[in-house]
């Protein structure tokens, strides 16, 4: 396990992979040494290009490469890429299905210092909501790393969400990911705790915390939001009988909508849903102040835990 | 440059003739669809699909082909009627068109129908999209150029010129826009709506080629296509003047007939008087 910053790590993977594939190509708007495609830049000018603060330009560019049979990565901050280019996005790579990878760079609210304009808080209620995308959030820098050679070698659509700081580690580099499996990092038989992105180290956390109070959770990472793991999350609703969720994204429409959509129809159980609040967010000195701030702090989880244990 | 004798530019000139007829036929069967705007391009898509463009019907994902993006979607029924013409795919499904089992949807759709190159419809995306593509033409050395129809509403949206500045920051000189200028668009004139003037000085600011030609004159047309192969350090733009509703008199110029289809009547007048303009 490392503590490298999630950048880093799909920076550098990107950058190694980019060796073995050469249909690979980068795209970055004007932000390609905060997403740390900078790394692949250097080595590859030739197939990078920065397309400046133009995210829409960025995506029909890269579409244009799809078309021609290249790989795509397109980077961009979460905020801009999901929703100034979210017209491209659906229309041009969803629609038209072509093998675009949209990389989404400091996420949630990772990008602490500039605030609500700059934190990605809906795009996983936005991106989910198109058919034909691929929509996947890694827990942590090595996992981020692991996508990498996935995606690329996956025909079709995808949106990749990135944190910009490092989430706490989760994985050893020997974790292995699949689009559309989610992982049972915990078991337990009192609840389950489904978790996306930097909120599985919390929710591992979490775990721990209830243990010494005599709970037993299973902690779940569901990685790909679509296409769901329909199966796990079914199968922890009937053997465990209550869930809380966990994200770093609105409590509306993100992975708490996704696994409310799952249950409603398969398994109708208890669910609690941690995430932001429906309100914007704010400014702070670190990501992890900022984190507890809204409501995304480990405790917040155990409460919810506590409220849907009660309610069962 | 080649020479075009006057038997290609009137053939040609039948092509477009034709165009015309089958797209307004399309809309009036079908009873939707944008005749102005198609009628408008019949002299382009005619020397694009009749005469400039390497294509081969027979495979329409031949890699070494032209690329073709209808960047002004709306005009769907011209494209579908050349490409029919052209041997993508029988005549007969234009009867189909928009029909829930057909190929053809309201707009081009590259999945859907052989030989369209890129889904469009929603306006602004034919330049950054043909950037992209001309750029693997470069990247892989391939001869293919990239061709790409405006509209010149569309040319409002702020995504035409994001695409204009990263064709020439990257030196396209494959790619090649063609604008259908005939200054009407859904809610009245160009110049009234949002003026584009001066819209070749736009171009030339973008650091583009800039030709300007009367868009119905099919040697121009020709000629022009012919040019822009000669500018080798940045994309380039045919400036096509033209008039909205080309060849029926009563929908020359008048912004009713961007996407209103003819009733029957109306339909029997623009049928003889497009079989009128035969030579």
């Amino acid at each position: 396990m490392t503590d490298i910053a999630m950048r880093e790590g799909y920076g550098r993977a990107l950058e190694e992979y980019g060796e073995i594939n050469p249909d690979v190509v980068v795209l970055d708007a004007d932000t390609s040494s905060s997403t740390l495609s900078s790394f692949f830049a250097r080595r590859y000018p030739e197939r990078f290009f920065n397309i400046g603060i133009m995210e829409p330009c960025m995506v029909d560019f890269a579409v244009g490469l799809a078309l021609g049979g290249k790989i795509p990565f397109a980077n961009a901050f979460a905020a801009l890429l999901s929703l100034r280019a979210m017209e491209q996005i659906r229309t041009c790579v969803c629609y038209a299905r072509t093998n675009v990878k949209l990389v989404a760079g400091y996420s949630g609210v990772s990008d602490y210092k500039d605030g609500p304009t700059h934190h990605s808080i809906v795009d996983i209620a936005a991106m989910r909501s198109l058919p034909e995308l691929t929509v996947i959030v890694p827990a942590d820098a090595v996992e981020a790393a692991k996508w990498v050679p996935i995606i690329a070698e996956y025909d079709g659509p995808v949106y990749l969400r990135l944190s910009r700081a490092a989430t706490i580690p989760v994985h050893d580099n020997a974790v292995e990911v699949e689009i559309g499996k989610g992982l049972t990092l915990r078991e337990g038989t009192d609840l389950t705790i489904v978790a996306t992105g930097s909120m599985v180290g919390r929710s591992m956390l979490a775990a721990d915390e209830l243990a010494e109070a005599g709970v037993d959770a299973r902690v779940l990472e569901i990685h790909t939001i679509k296409p769901i793991d329909a199966e796990l999350i079914q199968q922890a609703a009937e053997e465990t009988g209550a869930l809380v969720t966990a994200e770093e994204h609105s409590v509306v429409g993100g992975l708490g909508g996704a696994i409310a959509e799952v249950l409603c129809s398969a398994h109708p159980t208890i669910l609690e849903r941690v995430g932001i609040a429906d309100a914007f967010t704010r400014t702070a000195p670190d990501p992890d102040s900022l984190m507890d701030a809204c409501g995304l702090a480990v405790t917040d989880i155990v409460e919810a835990v506590r409220r849907a244990l009660a309610r069962k | 440059m080649p020479y075009h004798t006057e038997e290609e530019t009137l053939a040609l000139e039948e092509r477009a003739r034709e165009l015309r007829i089958d797209s307004l036929a399309m809309i009036h069967a079908r009873q939707a669809g944008h005749p102005g705007g198609s009628l408008s391009v019949a002299e382009v898509m005619a020397a694009l699909f009749f005469s400039k463009m390497r294509l081969d019907p027979k495979r329409p994902d031949w890699t070494e082909r032209d690329r073709f993006i209808l960047s002004k979607g709306h005009a769907s029924a011209i494209l579908y009627a050349a490409l029919a013409r052209r041997g993508f795919f029988p005549r007969k499904d234009l009867e189909q068109w928009g029909e829930l089992p057909c190929h053809l949807q309201g707009h081009p759709d590259r999945l859907k129908t052989p030989g369209v190159d890129m889904n469009s419809g929603i306006l602004g995306h034919g330049v950054a999209i043909g950037a992209g593509l001309a750029t693997v033409a470069r990247m892989n050395g391939l001869s293919y150029r990239v061709y790409v129809v405006l509209g010149d509403g569309e040319c409002q949206a702020g995504v035409i010129w994001e695409g204009a500045m990263a064709a020439s920051k990257f030196r396209l000189a494959n790619l090649t826009a063609i604008l259908d200028y005939n200054d009407v668009q859904l809610d009245g004139p160009v110049h009234e709506i949002m003026p584009l003037a001066p819209l070749v000085d736009k171009w030339r600011a973008f650091n583009w080629a800039v030709l300007e030609i009367n868009g119905h004159d099919v040697r121009q047309v020709l000629e022009a296509l012919d040019a822009v192969e000669e500018i080798h350090d940045r994309p380039s733009v045919i400036v096509a003047h033209t008039t909205k509703g080309k060849g029926v008199s009563y929908m020359e110029n008048d912004c009713h007939w961007h996407g209103v289809p003819p009733n029957d009547e109306q339909w029997a007048q623009a049928l003889a008087e497009l079989k009128e303009t035969r030579r």
